[in-house]
């Protein structure tokens, strides 16, 4: 026969401020553990949400970003030319030739600089990305030193909000907009018209190409169509994974660094339960040859007290992901050390990540509370009820 | 002498939980000192980077590279001793994993470098050969290079398989000194680029300049700045320091994460401390009582748990302290090349030894004021 679950959660109850002190050290562990995973998820989802499955990004070949690509004009038209390429409502090719430089600009706030990406866009540019909306203000005119400032770069650099003017490569742009693109990468670029970002930077050629495929299962003939062709030292992905791979190694950073530091974290928590869980057994012996002498098998006694430590287990896990959820309406701004550009993202909160740091707390509590729960089953029901 | 013995009795009345608690607290102090030493070493570039030396680059962004006819201009600008010129090369290794950064250097360079010590002869082959290259003690250890081994690296960000002689390895005048970066001839990467991109070339990510006076610093940046307003690459001068800082500041969120972390595991820790004394105090009420019935006094029994308190956790804090070097000295050598000057500064030992402190403070703070208050009668009434 089982002890009753009732009982068990009421020996919690009755040592309050010692169930509170174990609790709260694993729900600071399972905060930490849970934040850094939904650090690390809002990262990827950032950037993977940044890409869109039928479209197409073309860099120069092993330049890994667009930053230090290059593809010159006469290149580009190559590519221009494929017939694999869809077509806009007036027939042609819906490709759009992008320049993409850093320039340091210093946040709002601390004064720091940091670099942003500014992109040269046309109208094709926006079509491929339905995802980015205009949240204030109008579109920049072609053909004028006019930009529109994703919402991220608004809020957080100097100069950066609508209506005010950014002072670079030698001359004053006017931000007339402030775009939202969803909560990806974009939200972090500012955007102007491409002609006049070459013509202002200096460029001869661009640095990436985007386009949408007719046909999202034709990638690999357009794959092989530019790495083949002898004219081109381009190399072509797709756009979804262009930019996922943008993330890895900070994500990766992210995870691996926090995951560390909560399993060393977790050492401590253990062990405070642990000692709860000894001291609950010690002074409870009487209670536990009582209830072995009325019939309550070893493994009854066992359960009882894995129970324990598992629901005080629990009690951590539910309050460090309360605390943790608490987090989502922060957002976090940091350079990607791929890109060497500022990217913000927010902490997400997965169904993955719960489920994570609930086992993570009932491992804890687990972990903690088997040695003395061991020690309760073992003991004999003379020598019990002759300390108590 | 008498009370000394009873608080250490007294602190190993219980065996296991004293030792689980101080187990937890060596934990805690070690990854509390680990943590800021990770941080530490995230400005040790900085640190080691001399404020005598400034560094040039477009106004801009890195991004973006000056003409290479600027380094005439900046030689004669009052103040300035030295100018030599770097770019930023951005090569692979054989996988991307490897990563270490690539100079492409002026002739100048290692002079403006005098913390970078290359034996005489391998500093003669090195400039003797066009295709040659030098690399950090550190850097050359964790790949096993020799001196004359080829070393291929692929561009990203100028295209094609470039190979390198190795003609030497530099090591540093002190410990902080970074010997993780390799070096090559600016001249060959520019005859190439201009090879095969005709009109592109003769341009470079940053000019170093090495002042007469490092007092001028401000001074000299101004005027080289000056220099080239309003020109088609106009420049931003700083000093090395500050150059350096610029790129930790923008990892800045994560180092404020991390160390927001380090002082989590402090609080983790008082927790079990608390917890602990709470528990011990409880056991004890009937003791403390008959010690007051005696007519000792409260404050002689707030001071008994106090001492214990501060007995366990600076045990705790000084072993962790102990546990922190060896670890330190493992992590530095598994992460190789990444991260350098990872050593345990004496500041951290400073804080790690106070956090000890607090935690055993914190933790005996209401047992003590419980214990202090019990009625002789409750107390004595009391079972544990």
């Amino acid at each position: 026969m089982a002890i009753p679950v009732g009982y068990i959660a009421r020996n919690l109850v009755a040592r309050r401020l010692t169930t509170t002190l174990t609790a709260g050290g694993m729900a600071l562990v399972v905060y930490v553990f849970a934040t850094v995973l939904m650090l690390s998820a809002g990262l990827e989802k950032t950037l993977v949400a940044t890409g869109q499955d039928d479209n197409v990004v073309v860099i120069r070949r092993s330049s890994q970003t667009e930053v230090q690509s290059g593809i010159a004009r006469a290149q580009a038209e190559v590519v221009e030319t494929l017939p694999q390429i869809a077509l806009t409502s007036d027939g042609r090719p819906l490709i759009s030739k992008e320049p993409v430089v850093l320039i340091n600009l210093p946040k709002r706030g601390s004064g720091k600089p940091a670099n942003v990406v500014i992109r040269g866009v046309t109208a094709n540019g926006l079509t491929l990305r339905p995802q980015v909306k205009l949240v204030a203000g109008r579109m920049f005119q072609p053909g004028t030193a006019e930009i529109i400032a994703g919402r991220s770069v608004a809020d957080g650099f100097q100069g950066a909000g609508l209506g005010e003017t950014l002072r670079f490569a030698s001359r004053d742009w006017k931000i007339v907009g402030v775009f939202d693109a969803g909560h990806t990468a974009f939200d972090s670029e500012i955007w102007g018209d491409a002609e006049q970002m070459l013509q202002a930077f200096r460029r001869t050629g661009f640095s990436s190409l985007l386009f949408r495929l007719n046909d999202p299962d034709d990638f690999d003939a357009v794959k092989s169509d530019i790495e083949n062709d002898p004219r081109l030292t381009l190399e072509a992905k797709r756009e979804k994974r262009f930019y996922a791979e943008q993330s890895e190694a900070l994500s990766k950073f992210i995870r691996y660094l926090g995951t560390s530091i909560s399993i060393i974290f977790s050492i401590g928590a253990v062990i405070g339960a642990a000692i709860t869980m000894y001291a609950s057994v010690a002074s409870r012996t009487g209670e536990i040859g009582t209830l072995r002498a009325l019939g309550f098998s070893r493994a009854a006694i066992l359960t009882a007290f894995l129970g324990e430590a598992l629901l005080l287990g629990l009690l951590g896990g539910v309050a460090g992901l309360v605390a943790a959820s608490a987090m989502q309406a922060l957002s976090i701004s940091t350079t990607n050390f791929q890109t060497f550009a500022e990217i913000a993202f927010s902490f997400t909160l997965t169904p993955g990540i719960v489920i994570a740091s609930l086992i993570f707390a009932l491992a804890m509590g687990f972990i903690g509370g088997f040695l003395p729960a061991a020690r309760a089953a073992k003991m004999k029901i003379v020598d019990a009820l002759r300390a108590a | 002498m008498f009370v000394s013995l009873l608080v250490l009795r007294n602190a190993f009345r219980h065996k296991l939980r004293t030792t689980l608690t101080i187990v937890g607290i060596v934990v805690a102090v070690a990854a509390f000192g680990m943590l800021r030493t990770l941080i530490d070493a995230w400005y040790a570039g900085a640190n080691a980077s001399s404020s005598a030396r400034l560094v040039t680059r477009s106004s801009v962004s890195l991004v973006f590279s000056l003409p290479l006819s600027y380094a005439q201009k900046i030689r004669q600008v009052e103040g300035v001793e030295g100018v030599g010129w770097a770019n930023w090369f951005g090569g692979v290794y054989v996988n991307e994993r490897n990563f270490f950064a690539q100079f492409a250097i002026s002739q100048s360079y290692l002079d403006l470098y005098p913390e970078f010590v290359l034996p005489d002869a391998q500093r003669r082959a090195f400039m003797a050969d066009r295709q040659g290259a030098i690399a950090g003690r550190k850097l050359a250890d964790k790949f096993g290079w020799k001196v004359g081994d080829q070393i291929p690296l692929r561009g990203t960000i100028y295209p094609g398989t470039w190979t390198f002689n190795l003609r030497g390895i530099y090591d540093g005048s002190d410990e902080g000194t970074d010997t993780s970066t390799f070096f090559f001839h600016f001249d060959y990467l520019n005859e190439t680029i201009k090879r095969q991109y005709p009109g592109r070339g003769d341009q470079t990510g940053v000019f170093i300049e090495s002042l007469r006076n490092a007092d001028d610093a401000a001074g000299v940046s101004a005027a080289i700045d000056t220099t080239f307003k309003n020109s088609l690459a106009e420049t931003l001068t700083e000093t090395e320091k500050a150059f350096q800082l610029g790129f930790v500041s923008m990892s800045e969120a994560i180092l404020l994460a991390i160390q927001a972390v380090s002082y989590v595991v402090i609080v983790i820790i008082m927790a079990v401390m608390a917890n602990t004394m709470a528990m011990t105090a409880r056991e004890r009420y009937g003791e403390y009582a008959t010690f007051k019935a005696l007519g000792f006094s409260n404050g002689f029994v707030a001071m008994l748990i106090f001492a214990e308190s501060l007995g366990i956790a600076l045990l705790g804090g000084a072993l962790g302290v102990l546990a922190t070097f060896p670890l330190a000295e493992t992590f530095a050598q598994t992460i190789g090349s990444i991260l350098t000057g990872f050593k345990v500064s004496g500041e951290t030992v400073v804080t790690q030894m106070l956090a000890a402190l607090t935690i055993g403070i914190v933790a005996a703070a209401v047992p003590a004021w419980r214990a202090a208050r019990v009625r002789i009668v409750d107390g004595l009434r009391a079972i544990g």
